[in-house]
Order: structure tokens, then sequence, then C-alpha cells
């Protein structure tokens, strides 16, 4: 291992700039003549619109433009658009109502944008947005995932009858409804998968600035992928055309899926840029990110389970629906299908398995990818089903789980709904997640609790999910509408410093550090002399940007492939300075040497001598400047078992985590101390979820947890200290041996969370979130 | 439109301000401290902690004319000397950050925390810290940082 290169827990390289106050935020950059956006929004559900009347606004005080739909259209913007394509049952395709970036016919959810007004300060933009009078007819509205497609509901889009969006299915359902029929027991749960809002610490922010000297459009924003937003924003919205639109997604303050979608306000601050012809800044407030954002999650779902008389699983079938809120955003229906289907077979080796899956619309804001995106919708039903299953069969939580778990040497694996799994040892992060928690002793402690008037519960989630997205042939295939390859450019600059482009964003996972480590280990050269950028269409080549924990498995290879093209023309440099042949040409440790003898050129003499190329090979190239893009092979699968321990107080419900304990497989660990933090950080996302997170909207399809004194984000009193290990197997399909590690937390813990409660309290099922009020009714119910 | 003033860092500093401008919206927009951040609207996240008088504040809950003649230091103030601050050094130490974007403010309020507690026990840091959201960290890292910064603050 090279100083510094992979397995070093090296401290990070972008930490000074964010603990001294110098980060540079979207909402910190402001440009020379700014002017200030407000959006006007829908306060109701579901509304008609009459008129919107903005001539008050536009002669308010400092008000510089006011801008409906119409004005949108009239400079032939598109509408925000789905990317995904998936076919359903019957070979139809999801439906895909279209959608203004402001609406005009209808309003769909509380927060619905209908009109913008620009003024010269953020209050008087405010001010004036009192002005706008828009004239409503209210109608009925829908916000039940479970009701919204009954008769009779209330329709958001003429293109959606009974607002279903899409009807899909996986699996053979007479093969499943089969083994059912000649199944030892059965078990069954009905569960609720509650609507998260993602709350990146950062709102959403956008800066549009048009130059009209030179034609071109640039756009600062909370972009996971500015790339992306720069092709769906060209592609889809003619904003700009892309060789004349720049987008920089600077430094973004977390993302957590919800920053990868095109969002209204970003669109109509680069098109009113040029519009006005200055620049245009907006800010959410927390309050309209709540409102506006892409939410996640929102699933109602009942899960079945079939067993032989040994506790195999034989089959499985799961009758599900999905909210997709008002509109379909960027990833939308793909979510509850491709990226939770494909997962449902988790650990296990359930011969069959069948998902019917319903899309619907409901007068809610968007749901799309938060954290996990579907798959830990996929783990929490199983490993619920899982826990049903054992206390079914009379069978330990572990003990049926190594009787179905997929054995080691049994891959490659092909599961019954897709997926085939490239590695992977259950059985070994099982045996030492428990033996981390001891698991074995805990009896005696449940014990001890009990004498002290306490109910001491554990659970397990043994998970798996499908990262480094992903194949390019294989999601075409599935209906996403992009290639899912990644890209990195490798410069060697004349005095042997490197810059690396990268087309990942990071917006907290440490990839300034963590891919100068990957440089460092295979060019040798020092990492302090190794720089990483990002977030810039203008400096780097494309790329498809950061979710799904994609941006090591894929970019990372990415990285590494040029970093090798690097090598392979600097052989060729140092064979001629050296006078050897190129085949006697061997790189370690950054330097180039001739075999056997002591001949050597570091690669910082072979990228000078290829920028100042006196005496230079025939035939090659000046410059020291490789790119590669890298198109994976498979998904990559970590997985891992984690082991939660709670101690209920059955006078108040309140509950503690007393443990909580997590094994992981991600493969290699570039910088371990980063991949430790990315662990906390899911698990906080995921407790979250299990014990105190919920996005509620009333019947009347008020949002009801609009702030952050509503929805209950985890605190650090909330939460343990965690305790992190690693039971690490080789991928078959990763060059790295790398697998991703940003969502197993939020994956693995709401089962864990609430198998712990369950069985604390000694019953079937608990709703997340398991709330103080929810967890004491459970207990007298319980008695 | 009235005149505040107030010392900010060290510096002597004023602007002419509405009567509506919040003490963050001071820092940032007239003094371009842009390290002070703004992550809500409901005086929950904590991420516009800065110190005033000496005292952890979030400064969107106060007027910027109330804080005229005030002593304020934001997180561009607490590196002296081109020496991070205990606390920053520990945070770096720790991994007590991801996306940055809490930490100026959970940084500020860690400060006024150990200043005023030289020893707290992990569930005093818990507890105390409970004004200030992280969505990336877990607070597993925040936990330890402000414990290695108590012991070398201490010492």
């Amino acid at each position: 291992m090279a100083e510094n290169g992979i397995g070093a827990s090296l401290k990070r390289k972008e930490d000074n700039r964010f603990l001294t106050g110098k980060g540079n935020f979207t909402g910190d950059i402001n440009r020379p003549g700014q002017t200030h956006a407000y959006i006007v929004r829908s306060p109701h559900a579901h509304a008609t619109i009459n008129s919107v009347d903005i001539s008050a606004a536009q002669s308010a005080p400092g008000v510089v433009g006011a801008f409906v739909g119409q004005d949108l259209l009239d400079d032939a913007v598109g509408g925000l658009v789905c990317g995904a394509s998936v076919t359903g049952k019957g070979g139809e395709v999801n439906k895909a109502p279209p959608r203004n970036v402001l609406t005009m016919d209808k309003a769909r959810f509380v927060g619905d944008p209908i009109a913008v007004v620009i003024a010269e300060t953020p209050a008087q933009a405010k001010d004036g947005a009192e002005l706008v009078a828009i004239d409503y007819s209210e109608l009925p509205s829908t916000v039940s995932t479970a009701t919204s497609d009954a008769d009779g509901a209330p329709q958001l889009h003429e293109e959606c009858p009974n607002n279903i969006a899409l009807d899909w299915e996986l699996g053979d359902k007479d093969v499943v409804d089969a083994a059912f029929a000649a199944a030892h027991k059965t078990a069954e749960v009905e569960l609720v998968n509650n609507r998260m809002v993602t709350n990146a610490m950062e709102p959403r922010a956008a800066v549009g600035e048009y130059n009209s000297g030179t034609d071109e459009t640039t756009l600062y924003v909370t972009s996971q992928n500015p790339h992306v937003h720069r092709l769906v924003m060209s592609a889809f919205m003619n904003i700009a055309p892309e060789h004349k639109f720049r987008v920089v997604a600077p430094d973004v303050g977390g993302g957590f899926g919800s920053k990868i979608f095109t969002y209204n306000e970003e669109a109509i601050c680069a098109w009113a840029a040029k519009r006005i012809n200055r620049p245009v800044k907006w800010t959410s407030d927390r309050s309209e990110g709540f409102m506006s954002d892409a939410h996640g999650r929102d699933h109602v779902t009942k899960a079945e389970m079939a067993m032989d008389a040994d506790g195999k699983f034989t089959a499985m079938r799961v009758t599900s629906k999905g909210n997709m809120g008002a509109y379909l955003q960027l990833f939308s229906v793909s979510i509850p299908t491709l990226f939770h289907g494909f997962l449902l077979a988790g650990q296990y080796t359930t011969p069959a398995i069948y998902l019917d899956m319903r899309c619907v619309m409901t007068n809610t804001a968007p749901v799309d990818a938060a954290r996990g995106a579907g798959r830990p919708e996929a783990t929490y039903l199983l490993e619920r089903l899982v826990d049903v299953s054992a206390a079914e069969m009379g069978l330990d939580p572990a003990e049926i789980r190594r009787r179905n778990f997929i054995k080691a040497d049994q891959m490659p694996y092909q599961t019954p709904v897709v997926q085939c799994y490239d590695s992977g040892d259950y059985h070994a992060s099982l045996d030492k997640a428990l033996a981390n928690a001891d698991y074995d002793g805990f009896a005696a402690r449940k014990a001890e609790a009990k004498g002290r008037g306490k109910l001491r519960g554990i659970g397990l989630s043994s998970y798996i999910e499908a990262c480094g997205v992903a194949p390019s042939a294989a999601v075409g295939s599935l209906g996403v509408g992009v290639g899912l390859w990644e890209s990195a450019q490798v410069r060697f600059n004349p005095t042997g410093g490197v810059t690396v482009f990268t087309g990942t964003h990071s917006h907290g996972q440490g990839h300034e550090t963590a891919f100068a480590q990957l440089v460092t280990e295979r060019l040798g050269v020092p990492v302090e002399q190794v720089e990483v950028v990002h977030g810039d269409t203008d400096k780097g080549q494309f790329g498809m940007g950061t979710y799904g924990s994609r941006s090591l498995p894929v970019g990372g290879v990415a990285i590494a492939n040029a970093c090798d093209k690097i090598i392979a023309k600097g052989k060729k440099i140092a064979a001629h300075t050296l006078e050897a042949s190129e085949d006697d040409i061997e790189f370690g440790d950054g330097n180039f040497t001739v075999a056997g003898t002591d001949k050597v050129m570091n690669i910082a003499e072979v990228a000078f001598t290829a920028y100042v190329p006196h005496n230079y090979p025939e035939g090659v190239e000046p410059g020291l400047d490789e790119i590669a893009f890298f198109d994976p092979l498979n998904f990559s699968f970590p997985a891992g078992s984690h082991v939660c321990e709670v101690e209920v107080d059955p006078d108040t419900g309140t509950l503690e985590i007393v443990k909580y304990t997590a094994v992981d497989d991600f493969g290699v660990l570039v910088n371990p101390m980063i991949v430790e933090g990315q662990v906390h950080g899911g698990l906080a996302h995921g407790i979250g979820q299990a014990l105190l997170e919920n996005c509620i909207y009333g019947d009347d399809g008020q949002l009801i947890t609009g702030s952050f004194q509503d929805y209950c984000m985890p605190r650090a009193d909330n939460l343990p200290s965690f305790d992190v290990d690693y039971a690490p197997t080789v991928p078959l399909h990763n060059p790295l041996g790398v697998k991703g590690c940003g969502e197993a937390g939020a994956i693995a813990a709401p089962a864990a969370v609430i198998n712990a409660i369950v069985n604390a309290l000694g019953i079937k099922h608990l709703d997340m979130p398991a709330t103080p009020e929810k967890v004491w009714r459970a207990t007298q119910a319980a008695g | 439109m009235p005149t505040v003033s107030m010392t900010v860092n060290g510096q002597a500093v004023s602007g002419e301000i509405e009567d509506r401008t919040l003490l963050v919206e001071f820092i940032r927009e007239n003094l371009n401290l842009t390290g002070t951040h703004v992550g809500c609207d409901t005086s929950q996240c904590g991420s516009c902690v800065v110190h005033v008088n000496g005292d952890s504040l979030k400064s969107c809950t106060m007027l910027a004319m109330q804080a005229n003649g005030a002593e304020v230091t934001t997180i561009e103030g607490l590196a002296q000397g081109g020496e991070m601050h205990p606390m920053q050094q520990a945070f770096q130490d720790n991994h007590g950050l991801q996306c940055g974007f809490c930490t100026p403010g959970m940084v500020m309020s860690a400060v006024d925390l150990v200043e005023k507690n030289p020893n707290p026990d992990e569930t005093t840091i818990r507890e105390q810290l409970e004004g200030n959201i992280c969505r990336c960290t877990g607070y597993h890292n925040i936990v330890k940082a402000v414990q290695q910064a108590a012991k070398t603050m201490g010492g």
C-alpha cells in the first residue's frame, strides 16, 4: 500500500474550508446585478386555477418582473420530465402526465408553483408575491397511498385514470400461488413504509446568470449531478443548448437523493436570467423545502411468506402500492419497481417471488429516490416478514435466517428477481454481528432489565442492496433514459501535480480525499499533490453524478482506468529517455524503472518530459492527460447484518437504543474513516425513519409536518453511538474490489429497530415511526 | 433606514438595514460572512449559531438591531493566527463533519458548550447539542470531537 493510498484513514482535504466558514455553497454565491426570486405556490392541495393576476406585483417596490406559466411557454420552455419509462402489466408503459414549470390549469399539491416574482431584494420579492392574486376553485383532494386509486377518488390527471401511473408485476404469480397452496406454514404482515422528507441541511438554491455577449447561460445549483441537470434542462426544457450552458454545483450541503432532480425553481432562475438580463437567485426556505422537495418512501404493503417444515422459504408474495405524489419526478416509478422489486430476494434462496406493485398519484409533493431508494422499502418488508415467519415456525430469528441464506459457495447467485449477486458471505456477517452484539448474552440482559421494570428487545436486519448504478445496457432495457457509466480525467501538470476531474459529485462523501487516495495508490504521487475537481460542467468531462452509492464503484474505477492510461503512456516516454525497450519498463511507487537495472525515472519527470518534449519518442503525443469512461458490468451488492437492542419503558412508551451493531460487507475500504462516517449517517437516517420521522398530509391535503417543529429530525440525544465492523468479500465485477457504502445504514436500520421493539413488546408488528405514544399503546394492548 | 453597529470578529462594523433584518441576514448579506448558514426558518436547526457577547445564539432568532453594540463572533473569527481552534481541529481529527453545512453552527455551539462545561460526558454533549441538527454524521463523530476538544481546551 502506498502511503496515504487505499486503506488509509486520511483526514479529509475538504475539512479546512468547511470548518473555517470558507465553504462555497450556492446560497453563498452572489453575482453582480443580482435579483431575487420568490415563488408563489398553491395553498390548496387541488384547485382549478381560474386566473392569475400579477399586475399589482409587477408595480410593487423593487420588483423587476413577475411571470406565470404562459411566459415560459411563450419562450418555448418545456416542462419537467420523468426520466423513467417502466413497462407494466400488459406491456403498458407508465403514464407520464405533463408538468409545466409553473402550473397553469390546476394546482395539484400544496406548494405547486404558479408564479414567480423577481425583485431587487429577497424581501421585496416576497412582498411583491403577496400581491399576486390567484382565483382558485377548490377541488376535492386525495392523499392516501392506499385509497387514491379507488373508484370515485378525486382525479389528478386525465392521463391517469383512477390515479394509476403504473401497474407493475414481477415474477410468476401462478407458481407462487401454487407454492403457498403447498406450504407447511405461511406468515404474513401488513405494513406501512412511512413517508420521509429528505431534509438535507442545505436548502435547495439556484442562481441563474446570462451573458448576452456570448449567449451563455450559467446556473449555480444545489445538484448531485450538474451534467444531468444540464442535459435535462437542455434536451427537454430548452433552457439553453448544452454547449452554451454551464451548470455549477459548488459545495452542496447534503443530497440524499433530493438534489438529483431538476426542479421548477432552478429552471425559472436559468430562464429568467436571460429574460430580464440580470442574474436571478432563489433560495428555498425550509418550509418551501418541506412542500416542494421530492419526498421518499410512502408504501403500503402486504407481504406473505410460504415455508416448508424446516422453515425454508418456498415462496414470497407481496402486494404493494407506492405513492408518486402529484407529478412524476425524474426517477419516480422506477423506484418502487426496479429498485424495490429486484431486491426482494434479500440474502435468501427463496425460489419464487411475486410482487404486485401499483404506483398511484396523489395530491402531495412528488415522491422519488431518497437515500436507499426502493431498497429500504424492500429490506424493511422482507426483514419484518422474516421475523414474523420465525415466530410462526417457532425458530430463533437468527436461525431462520441461517437456514435460508444463500451460501458463499453459491456465488455468483441468480435470484428469481433479475439481480445476479456476484459476491457475499451472509453467514459470516451475521455470525460476526451476533458475536459483536453478544447475542448469546441477551437473555440475561433482558432478565436484568425486567428487574428494573424495563422491556428489553433485540432485532436483526440482514440486508442487501444493489449499488454502483449501473450497467447502461441493463438499465436501458428496463426503461431508464440514460446510460449510467462514469468518467474521469487524470491530468498531470508540467510541474508534477495531478488534477483529477470526476463526473461524480461530492456533497459530504469526501471524494476530494478518497479519490486522491486512489490516485496516490495507483500513481505513487503524494496525496497532497492530487486535487480532485467536480461539480462544474465547464471544467470536467460529462459525468452522471452521485446517487445509488455509485461514485466509488463506478467513478472510482474510471479514475483508476485513467491512471492506467497515464502509466501506459509514461512507459513509452520513460523507455525513450532511459534508452530501453518499452517492454522492459516496470512501474511502481511512482517510478518507471528498467527491469533488472538501477535506471529509474520518476513519474513527475515523465510528466515534465511530456510537456517539454525536446527528446521524445516518435509518434507519441505531447502532454500527460488521460480520460476514461467506465461502464460497470454489474451492480455491486453491499450487504450485512445489523443488530439493534432496545429498552422500553412500559410506563411512558419511551425507548432507548442501548446498543446498535453493524457488520457490513463493502469490499475494499479506500478510507475507513470516511466509510464509517457514511455508515453512521445512514444509521441515523434509518433510525430516524423507525422512531421519529413521518411526513403527514391531512385528509384535506394540507401538509401537517411542514417544518422542523412538526417533523422530527433525529437529534444527538435521540441516537446512540454505533458499533461498526466489516466482513468483506471480493466482488467479481468491480476492478477495485469496492461495493459502495452510502446507503447501507438507511436500508438496514428500520427493520433492525422495529424488530427489536416488536421483540421487546412481544407483539407481531408496529408501524413506523415507533413514537412513545404508539409504543405505549402497544404495551397496554399487549398487557 | 436605521444604522446598526457592532463588533464582529474583533472588527467594528456598521450598516444600514431594514428594521426586519435578522442578525443572520446582516452577517451574511451585509458583511458577506457566509460561513454562518441558514438551514431552517423556525429556529430549529442551529446552522446559524454565532456567539453574541460570549454566548452561543441562533442568529436567526435575533434582529440585527438587537445586536447593536454587541460583540459577535462567527465561525470565520474562531481560528486565531492561522491556527484552527481546538474544536475545529477536533472536528477534523474525528471526521465530525461531512457536507459541512451544519458544521459552523455545530462548532460554535460546541465551543460554548465546552467553555461552560469543561468536562462534559457523552449524555451531556448529546443533550446540549440538541439544538443543532446534522443529517450526515449521525452525531457519533461529533460527540467524539467534542470530547477531544474538551481535553485540549481544558489542557
